[in-house]
């Protein structure tokens, strides 16, 4: 399809300025040499444009979407309604508090609820999303070391069946990583774990349950080791989901936390976003909280804050959504959530493991992952083919290839807000595929026939990127 | 290109090759067919210390990042950079795609020689 600037035409364009009828002096040297390039297009074709992208991509309006570790639930329309309100959206942050009362209330009511659900004392919206919710609690997690004195905490643990932004976190935050092993169950190895503990530990980043969907059973020796080496408990709020309303955190040895609101709380996530990666603490932690934070209706600062990490208070409207999410459910209605994601999950496993093999044949929690390496071996049909098959079922494919100590894995979450009809449809649709493997291994390969577009060259596409547009080209044809 | 029946090899699929009291690293074939198409590859600095069974670089692929570990210690003496530009060197000529070449080696992790390495990809395999 045509960039936007290739179905530009000169002198085409929209009114929506009148002629300029006032003598306007510049001074020269801010003003460009040239006009800029921008496209020049009517207004019902830029709305041809626009709606030509939207069928070319997916999302959970389109079908279902079970992308493995994302959590990409159904964000409920009164989220949207909610967050549209006048008295939510014609604010600005540095009007005096009293005149936002509504808004303050709203921070502070989300910030009891999530502290309540997650067995914390306090808690920061600042963070945009998850990987910064856990730069800053390792930034919490570094001004306390340094409040006592104690700055020979270099390393943080973090397990080989992590997310990347864990590591990265890390090295961001100035610590060195130290990776630990799962062990066969797909479990912190306890043995590993205690080689490397000592007076270097400054915490422990744990995801739990982990991204195999399993939880971690020694997660009360884990936490109790890590505190007696004088460490902290990192809880990566990821797959939160999975234990929410039923699990606390804070009551198994967590320290400091981060929640994705885009994912568990239903909020706008991908490309779409803004997303909210609020971050939560115990008490002794909550005086380095960062920047700008809204508490009781006041504005106000922490005692010895490690200085803000965005500005204002967060991503507001995304707040709004969380809040109406939970207010929706209610008390009741969210640890049902947690039990109906954790029984589809297991649903879809039961289902599948006949063909495809699960990584850890046990109940899963909210996710579970496929290897499809027996099946790579003997039929040459990788876990990226399967995904790509699926999409000629309308449904998108799963995490591929992730976690990483899982060969040609296929992960699969399917969420709570998915019926019992369209699982059974996307295990026919799995099941079908299975069949192709063995028929004809090489149509597999050869999708997906029914997308706007085929298999893209990947490869291509990251070692010579095309990163912008060049005009001279253009008027050179 | 370094002949495969020559090399030293690791068990993290690594070869070696022995130049003298030297040696040049690279990355072995089953390896660079495991990962797949390479797109990005991540190499250490001139001079730069490494240590045996800690990771020298990393590799691309449009699947995942996976680390290069280094079988020797000693210090770098010479990087490839015709890699940094053209990562695909690797999947096509993996014998001849050397990595880094490293100098003051010490404290080597246990090698295999080419039949070892063989037999050991075959029942990983």
């Amino acid at each position: 399809m045509k960039l936007i600037f290739e179905r530009s035409v000169p002198g085409r364009g929209q009114d929506i300025f009148p002629e300029c009828d006032v003598e306007v002096k510049l001074p020269e040297s801010p003003l460009r040499e040239k006009a800029p390039n921008l496209p020049e297009i009517s207004e019902n074709e830029l709305g041809r444009h626009y709606t030509k992208l939207a069928r070319a991509s997916r999302g959970v309006n389109d079908g279902f979407y079970p992308l493995g570790s994302c959590t990409m639930k159904h964000n409920p329309r009164i989220n949207e309604v909610m967050a549209s309100l006048p008295g939510f959206t014609r604010i600005h942050p540095l009007q005096p508090a009293d005149t936002v009362k509504g808004c303050t209330e709203v921070v502070d009511t989300l910030r009891k609820t999530l502290c309540e659900i997650t067995g914390m004392d306090d808690m920061t919206f600042q963070p945009a999303a998850g990987a910064q919710g856990e730069f800053t609690g390792l930034l919490l997690i570094k001004a306390y070391h340094k409040s006592r004195g104690d700055e020979g905490r270099k390393e943080i643990i973090i397990p080989d069946s992590a997310h990347g932004t864990n590591p990265a976190s890390a090295a961001m935050a100035g610590y060195d990583v130290v990776v630990i092993k799962s062990n066969e169950k797909g479990m912190i190895d306890l043995d590993d774990l205690k080689a490397h503990l000592g007076p270097q530990t400054a915490g422990l980043m744990l995801t739990n349950p982990n991204t195999v969907g399993l939880f971690d059973e020694n997660i009360l020796e884990i936490t109790r080791l890590v505190h007696e080496a004088g460490g902290l408990c990192y809880y990566d709020g990821a797959n939160l989901n999975a234990v929410i309303g039923i699990v606390r955190p804070g009551d198994i040895g967590f320290d400091v936390i981060h929640l994705n609101l885009h994912k568990t709380f239903s909020t706008p996530h991908g490309g779409g976003g803004p997303g909210s990666g609020p971050c939560g603490c115990k008490d002794f932690l909550a005086q380095f909280l960062p920047g700008k934070r809204v508490v009781n209706g006041e504005y106000t600062q922490a005692e010895n804050s490690i200085g803000c990490v965005t500005g204002f208070y967060g991503n507001f409207l995304v707040m709004v959504r969380a809040l109406t999410f939970l207010l929706t459910n209610g008390s009741d209605g969210v640890p049902e959530l947690a039990k109906n994601a954790v029984l589809n999950a297991n649903y879809m496993q039961e289902k599948l493991k006949d063909l495809y093999p699960v990584a850890y044949d046990t109940t899963c929690m909210h996710e579970f992952v496929m290897s499809l390496e027996s099946i790579h071996k003997e039929k040459n049909v990788s876990a990226l083919d399967v995904a790509k098959a699926l999409l000629d079922f309308g449904i998108h494919p799963p995490t591929m290839y992730f976690p990483l100590i899982v060969d040609e894995a296929l992960m699969v979450e399917p969420t709570e807000t998915e019926s019992r009809e369209v699982l059974d449809n996307a295990i026919e649709a799995f099941r079908a595929i299975y069949k192709k493997i063995i028929d004809s291994p090489a149509a597999v390969a050869a999708s997906p026939v029914t997308t706007p577009i085929k298999r893209l060259d990947e490869v291509g596409a990251a070692r010579h990127p095309i990163l912008k547009y060049d005009f001279s080209q253009e008027k050179a044809e | 290109m370094y002949d495969p029946k020559e090399l030293k090899y690791s068990k993290s699929h690594e070869w070696v090759h022995y130049d003298g009291d030297d040696v040049i690293i690279g990355i072995t074939d089953y390896a660079q067919d495991s990962l797949g198409d390479l797109v990005f590859v991540n190499l250490p600095e001139v001079e730069d210390e490494l240590t045996a069974g800690e990771a020298l670089g990393d590799v691309e692929s449009v699947k995942a990042v996976s680390d290069i570990i280094s079988p020797v210690s000693g210090k770098v003496t010479e990087i490839n950079e015709e890699l940094l530009d053209s990562p695909e060197k690797i999947n096509e000529d993996p014998y001849g795609a050397w990595f880094v070449k490293v100098t003051d080696v010490e404290d080597t992790e246990e090698l295999l020689d080419a039949d070892e390495y063989d037999k050991f990809v075959k029942e990983e395999a």
